[in-house]
């Protein structure tokens, strides 16, 4: 497949490709981050996880508009207020669908999954109710167009490489937050045995809904970050959720370095082999590919080891 | 202190405990014995919530514990020690007995449980997973005692514990009873460990409380016949 390109073609194909799949990855980790929380904790696969998503990137396209109208010269910030407010209203739905739906459905899983699957088509059909079929686009500030040149071929664009940052610094404060707060030792304790967490004084109600506000919330953060490199329509989300779920299986659930491992080299892989292959050839060579190790490794990438 | 009556507890259509009926007093260690598949466990967990009752109440210090969940009865002041210790195996020690001190809103592990369990401090950073089984025992203790009980409730807490530590946990028991003023029951196989560390004993047969005796006058032969096989 790599016929009729020099050898420096290749490199700097690579490279861009790369930083495509770069993109590709914040939102991949930003998604499965969320994702990875609420499956690992209350063992709920969020169907609706990408129209969380996409509330988020609704958001941001209504404060990039406000910001527009009212306070053009503080345009340049928009995006800060646009994240926290993302994050902000879908934690806050988050909270709610937990305490008037899922509460009530943690002992059937299959009851979960067809429940949040029924809230995607709700929320995506109004989405389109409300803000009609076709996609919508946020301006970039200033600020984040244009790209670096790395050489002459390759260039980097800032907005992807700003994405990045958002992905990442997410990630940091994750781990922070469940590795150094109380609530963290908690969630670490519902989820290694639910009952004994509950008989040394864990409210694991409450933490169940914490946990999947902030969840959503993460989502709505991917949602921000993705009016960056996309644009948005009503179904939008559907096209990141079975490359999420990849990733958090392919992570293994309980590991937050496994779901970054993991959704770098999805990301990468697919983004590679699209430019060579079609895409669809692309998704069936990372789904075999990720299969394959599952079989030899079926509790994920990175699962941790110690004695039970 | 803790008060049980007329306790019935049922998996399904099978009765376990059935109309039970005990006291633990103030400062005062109880011990429930009885073979396996008596209902020492079961008895346990749902003194503590993690089994719901049938019917019946349970109160401690006069406060109805019987339609609360089991983090409020740990709230309350139950402490529990499960069977097989059931610590988290992947936070560290520290950050188990944590989990307990979250109950009562506090943040620092008291010195005074390291002073009771001295390798619990030298191990705080090690993973609770990787503790030898006596120290997990240990661990299991400090953890219910940082929810600061008013009674502590243990569940078998010398199986699969070598011999020579036994002693050692029923001596812990009664210093921690003795420092901190507060009751345990704690259920047994183990006759020697029994007559070490309880006052009063209490034979449970097929979920139904047989025999009792304070341990002074504990006629242990007797005891022992209805531990054998
Ligand atoms: N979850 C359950 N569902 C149905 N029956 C159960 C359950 N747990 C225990 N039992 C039954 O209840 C009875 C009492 O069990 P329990 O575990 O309370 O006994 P035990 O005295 O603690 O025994 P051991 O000394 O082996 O720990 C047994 O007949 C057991 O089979
Ligand atoms: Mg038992």
């Amino acid at each position: 497949m790599f016929d009729g390109y020099t050898s420096s073609e290749l490199m700097s194909i690579f490279a861009m490709q790369g930083f495509a799949g770069l993109s590709l990855f914040s939102v991949f980790v930003l998604m499965a981050l969320g994702l990875a929380i609420i499956f690992g904790q209350m063992g709920v696969i969020n169907m609706a996880h990408g129209e969380f998503m996409i509330l988020g990137a609704y958001t941001t396209y209504l404060t990039s508009g406000f910001f527009q109208l009212y306070l053009p010269g503080l345009f340049g910030g928009y995006f800060f207020v646009a994240m926290i407010l993302a994050f902000l209203i879908c934690s806050a739905l988050g909270a709610l669908v937990e305490w008037l739906m899922i509460r009530h459905l943690y002992h059937r899983p299959l009851d979960t999954l067809l429940a949040t699957w029924g809230l995607s088509l709700i929320m995506q059909q109004a989405y389109r109710s409300i803000f009609g079929a076709r996609e919508v686009g946020v301006d970039l500030p200033e600020w984040m167009m244009g790209a670096f040149s790395v050489t002459d071929l390759v260039e980097l664009p800032i907005n992807g490489l700003f994405v990045m940052i958002i992905a990442l610094s997410t990630a940091v404060a994750v781990y922070l937050l469940m590795y150094r707060s109380g609530y963290g030792k908690k969630v670490r304790a519902v989820v290694q045995n639910r009952p004994m967490a509950e008989a040394v004084g864990v409210n694991s109600a409450g933490i169940d809904r914490a946990t999947f506000a902030l969840g959503s919330g993460i989502a709505g953060i991917a949602g921000a970050a993705f009016t960056m490199i996309g644009s948005t329509g009503p179904s939008s989300g559907q096209a990141y959720i079975v490359d999420t779920f990849l990733v958090v299986v392919f992570g293994g659930a309980q590991s937050l370095i496994g779901t970054i491992v993991s959704a770098f080299g999805i990301s990468q892989a697919q983004s590679t082999m699209e430019f060579f292959l079609s895409g669809s050839m692309a998704k069936v060579l990372t789904l075999l590919v990720v299969v394959g190790i599952l079989m030899l490794r079926p509790e994920g990438l990175m699962a941790l080891k110690v004695r039970r | 202190m803790l008060s049980v009556k007329h306790h019935s507890v049922a998996y399904g259509q099978s009765t376990i405990i059935e109309d039970l009926n005990l006291d633990v007093g103030k400062n005062e260690i109880v011990a429930v014995v009885g073979r396996n598949g008596m209902g020492k466990t079961t008895l346990m967990k749902s003194l503590v919530g993690m089994t719901p009752s049938k019917s019946g109440e349970v109160s401690l210090d006069g406060i109805d514990l019987s339609n609360l969940k089991s983090f409020q009865r740990v709230r309350a002041g139950v402490g529990f020690v499960p069977q097989g210790r059931m610590i988290f195996p992947t936070l560290t020690v520290r950050e188990n007995i944590e989990t307990g001190l979250a109950a009562v809103g506090e943040k620092k592990v008291p010195e005074d449980l390291y002073k009771l369990f001295p390798v619990l401090k030298e191990m705080q950073n090690r993973r609770g997973g990787n503790l030898s089984g006596g120290q997990q025992q240990q661990l299991a203790i400090a953890r219910a005692l940082a929810t600061r009980p008013k009674v502590l409730l243990l569940d078998e807490p010398t199986e699969g514990i070598q011999p020579n530590i036994i002693k050692d946990i029923a001596r812990t028991l009664r210093r921690i009873r003795d420092e901190r003023g507060l009751s345990i029951l704690v259920s047994e196989q183990v006759l020697s460990f029994v007559m070490d560390a309880a006052d009063r004993i209490l034979v449970i047969e097929k979920g139904v409380i047989v025999h009792e005796e304070n341990r002074e006058e504990a006629d242990q032969d007797k005891i022992a016949s209805y531990l054998a096989v």
